[in-house]
């Protein structure tokens, strides 16, 4: 069976599945190493990626359901010289330590962003609620978010 | 994609295939003792073990230490460049890997800027003699008028050469032992250390590069899941191994044993086939009794233990002047890593060669147990160490190591990625033991401690693989043909295993440490970060805290007066100044204010922490509003690196104390996902205020984990100073908050 999802602009033809997660056509099928596996139960946000403008758990969310929507990882935010505000700012405060969330993370900030460009940090936490970071990098992920606010509202 | 080239490539900065232009000997045959040397020296002495300098003028740096998202290879290439004289970006580092890297071990106990970082700095600096030695006798000049500015060595009279011209001149410079007469740079010509640099890391990590095992794509490669048993003790009764064989994409089911696998095309194929699997399996109703998880307090105490006293002084002078005795017991419960990516590795066989790419602490030991295992000379293995997610200890990395080798070896040629599932991860890794402290005290007249007797009840924190008189790998025991666990192993003072941080670090003229190690262990233990230093400081600090109450004294003031050592005092005098503490200050109900002090396995890094709580006395809902922290690590590397370690100790630990314990009934865990097992949240975590106390000319202390002792029993002494309720049992959930709070 043929499936047709665009992720981060482009548009691929996948000979997949429909119920497959599409955690795994992303990693696997078109190489991308922004969404990890965690948990594979919508627990703990490490797959997060934006479905449309909307961060969602890729773990669970079969590809036959992505339809026309636009998929964007990580990857499509900014790369190299071009880096996305929140990846510039997540550099600047050193925002992990294993950075093992930090892909996931980063898409729930971009959605944040896109509909509130101004969070508070108590906001920001509660966004963040479905994700979870065990190495303790929470005070300058959050940091990040607002600096990444600030600097993009210029 | 060639494969040593992927995954080195995933870390940008440490790019580059290996070119191993040079023969070396084993380094083995070099593990001569050198009393002088650096200890991760003394076993690895060729000096291009370490340091290799190309024709580019790149600098290859060579560690057997790794990273662990704790920012060490950042903190290493700081060392080396600082001490070569060479741009921060010239630094290419190579981490552990059994092919090519020096032998250090394991990466644990905060030792990798300690021992790793000490080692470096003496083969840099005697790379950079040899090479200036060369251009000396190049320039016929004393070596005096020599200075080197980015690996361009000048000369005062204008003529210059560099460490790449040295070496395409005389590419065997670097093939020699590593000298004792090398005196390294003084701390004040340091440029790098000390310096916040960034993480070489960090880039590839926020722009989805492969940065880790995970995220390792090999030609041809397959998918793995491994089947475990419902509990320990189960055993394998049958299996319809046709009906998964059967299913899409399957290309091997693997059974030996108890071990249960199976190999997919695809990796959601492996995992609905890991699914079949489980309902196509069954199992024995085999189990073994698992203690009360209510009760551990009462239980451990009672189980079969090797007794030591640890730590013993001025017994034969009897106590005089009691004013007072004060006893109190203290319990943690069982731990779990909790690491966020489940565990995973990659294996391939080919030519009789297994190589196994892992996140493992400790990528020699692991080879040789994988050896072992696999029934193969030493020498046809090899280990390559890859980062996975923060792993705080011995979780799943090593197991999921020999699971990946087993599946591969059945599918030789093509290489198998595993990947635990998260129910794996949380139901098989080893977990942190369960552990009781009791301590009592005789108080003098004058309120000073004069008296101190303490026991600790803890299973092995340490069942790793590599240690003597067993096989510590999971499948290695399923086997059928089994290997046997290594016996617990008695770790001397002042590393300590469940008695680590045990002997307090106050003057106290008469004392006794008894660790009392649990010789059986039903629930499978391992190490986490701290071993026991994070429950014997909980317990030491609070008691401490129980004392100052009970002669009315204040908290600081009453550790200041047990305390002779300046960098104890500074760092507690620190913490209580930059917290505006107090003295003799009450809480109110709700807020109140806890204070700790202590120093890492008695000889590492001094920390003293303030945690400010509000206990809510309607729900027992304890929330941490403010922590501040006074740290001494000595010279540091990295503050900023440092800084962030400080913290997410800080974070962890509250976690730890305020949630998390591992539970399990009569005869299973039955902690199996995020759901059973809550770690603090994005809205729980408090500001954090980290000062380091900066002392360039003492040695660099590891900063990794000597923060989350003293921040749990700061933050039970803020409960108790905020309520009233001393609270000795971890963890504080809310209805054991509620229960004490009447």
């Amino acid at each position: 069976m043929s499936i047709s999802i665009t992720v981060n602009g482009k548009r691929h033809l996948l000979n997949v599945v429909a119920d497959t997660p599409l955690l795994y056509v992303l990693r696997n099928d078109l190489q991308l190493n922004g969404p990890k596996f965690g948990c594979g139960e919508a627990q703990c946000g490490a797959c997060t990626v934006m479905i449309d403008n909307d961060a969602t758990r890729s773990c669970v969310f079969p590809v036959g359901a992505v339809g026309a929507a636009q998929v964007t990882t990580v990857e499509g935010i900014g790369k190299g010289e071009g880096l996305h505000a929140l990846q510039k700012a997540f550099l600047a405060e050193q925002a992990a330590q294993c950075g093992y969330c930090s892909s996931g993370v980063l898409m729930t900030a971009k959605a944040l962003l896109d509909r509130n460009p101004d969070p508070d940090r108590a906001t920001i936490q509660r966004e963040l609620a479905g994700h979870k970071c065990r190495c303790g990098a929470h005070n300058r992920i959050v940091r990040a978010i607002q600096r990444a606010a600030k600097e993009s509202r210029g | 994609m060639n494969t040593v080239k992927l995954s080195r490539r995933a870390f940008g900065k440490l790019a580059g295939a290996v070119i191993a232009t040079l023969s070396l000997a084993p380094f083995s045959a070099f593990a001569q003792s050198g009393p002088d040397l650096p200890v991760d020296l003394r076993a690895n002495r060729r000096l291009d073990g370490w340091i290799r300098i190309d024709v580019e003028g790149t600098v290859t740096i060579f560690t057997g230490k790794v990273e662990l998202g704790q920012g060490i290879l950042t903190a290493l290439s700081q060392i080396a460049a600082d001490e070569l004289d060479v741009d921060f970006a010239r630094v290419r580092m190579i981490s552990a890997d059994t092919a090519h890297s020096p032998n250090e071990g394991y990466t644990f106990g905060s030792q990798s800027v300690e021992q790793g970082g000490e080692a470096l700095r003496t083969a840099a600096a005697n790379a950079r003699a040899v090479l200036l030695a060369a251009a000396s006798r190049q320039f016929n000049v004393p070596q005096s008028d020599l200075r080197v500015e980015n690996g361009v060595i000048l000369l005062a009279d204008g003529r210059r050469t560099t460490y790449a011209n040295i070496v395409r001149d005389a590419p065997e410079l670097l093939a020699r032992e590593v000298t004792t007469g090398v005196t390294p740079k003084r701390p004040s010509e340091y440029k790098l250390v000390g310096k916040s640099v960034p993480r070489i890391d960090l880039s590839a990590k926020f722009t989805g590069g492969a940065a880790f095992v995970q995220d390792m794509r090999l030609p041809n490669m397959l998918f793995g899941r491994v089947v475990r048993p419902p509990r320990y003790g189960a055993k394998l009764v049958s299996v319809n191994e046709a009906s998964v064989r059967q299913l899409p994409g399957v290309v091997t089911v693997v059974r030996n044993g108890n071990f249960l696998g199976v190999v997919a095309e695809r990796e959601e194929q492996a995992i609905n086939a890991r699914r079949a699997l489980m309902e196509a399996t069954k199992w024995s109703t085999d189990y073994v009794t698992l203690p009360d998880v209510d009760h551990l307090q009462q239980a451990l105490p009672r189980w079969r233990s090797e007794e030591t006293v640890v730590n013993d002084a001025g017994q034969d002078t009897p106590a005089s002047g009691i004013a007072m005795q004060l006893e109190a017991t203290y319990s943690r419960p069982y731990l779990s890593h909790a690491s966020i990516g489940p565990s995973c590795s990659v294996a391939l066989l080919k030519d009789g060669h297994m190589t196994v790419w892992s996140h493992t602490q400790g990528a020699f030991p692991l080879r040789g147990n994988l050896a072992t295992v696999l029934e193969m000379p030493a020498s046809a293995v090899d280990v390559v160490h890859v980062p996975g997610s923060g792993c705080y200890g011995h979780n799943g990395a090593d197991d999921a190591a020999l699971d990946a080798a087993l599946l591969a070896r059945e599918v030789a040629g093509r290489p198998v990625k595993l990947q635990w599932m998260r129910d794996d991860e949380f139901a098989w890794a080893p977990i942190s033991p369960a552990m009781v402290m009791r301590v009592k005290a005789a108080l003098s007249k004058d309120g000073r401690i004069s008296g101190w007797n303490y026991d600790v009840w803890s299973n092995s924190h340490a069942m790793r693989p590599g240690q003597p008189g067993g096989v510590n790998l999971l499948a290695a025991w399923q086997l059928a043909k089994p290997f046997q666990p290594s016996p617990p192993p008695r770790i001397p003072q002042p590393y300590g295993n469940g008695d680590r941080n045990a002997v307090p670090v106050y003057d106290l003229p008469r004392r006794r440490v008894t660790n009392h190690l649990l010789l059986d262990a039903p629930i499978r233990t391992s190490s986490l970060r701290t071993l026991g230093a994070y429950g014997n400081v909980f317990a030491i600090e609070s008691f401490m805290d129980e004392l100052a109450l009970a002669t009315q004294a204040d908290p600081v003031a009453f550790r200041l007066a047990h305390l002779s050592d300046p960098r104890a005092i500074a760092v507690v005098r620190e913490a209580a100044n930059r917290s505006g503490w107090h003295p003799g200050e009450k809480g109110d109900g709700q807020l109140g204010r806890g204070f700790a002090y202590s120093r890492y396995k008695n000889f590492q890094a001094y920390v003293a922490v303030v945690v400010d709580v509000h206990v809510d006395r309607s729900t027992g809902v304890v929330s941490v509003t403010n922590v501040t922290a006074a740290i001494d690590v000595g010279r540091v590397i990295n503050p900023d690196g440092v800084k962030n370690q400080i913290e997410g100790g800080i974070v962890q630990a509250l976690s730890w104390a305020l949630k998390e314990r591992v539970m399990f009934s009569h005869t299973e865990i039955t902690t199996r996902s995020w759901q059973d097992y809550s770690i603090l949240n994005f809205d729980e975590i408090p500001p954090i205020d980290v000062v380091l106390l900066d002392r360039p000319d003492e040695a660099s202390l590891g900063a990794g984990e000597c923060s989350l002792g003293p921040t749990a029993a700061a933050l039970a002494n803020a409960v108790a100073n905020a309520s009233g309720a001393r609270l000795r049992d971890l963890p504080f959930v809310p209805a054991t908050v509620l229960e004490r709070l009447v």
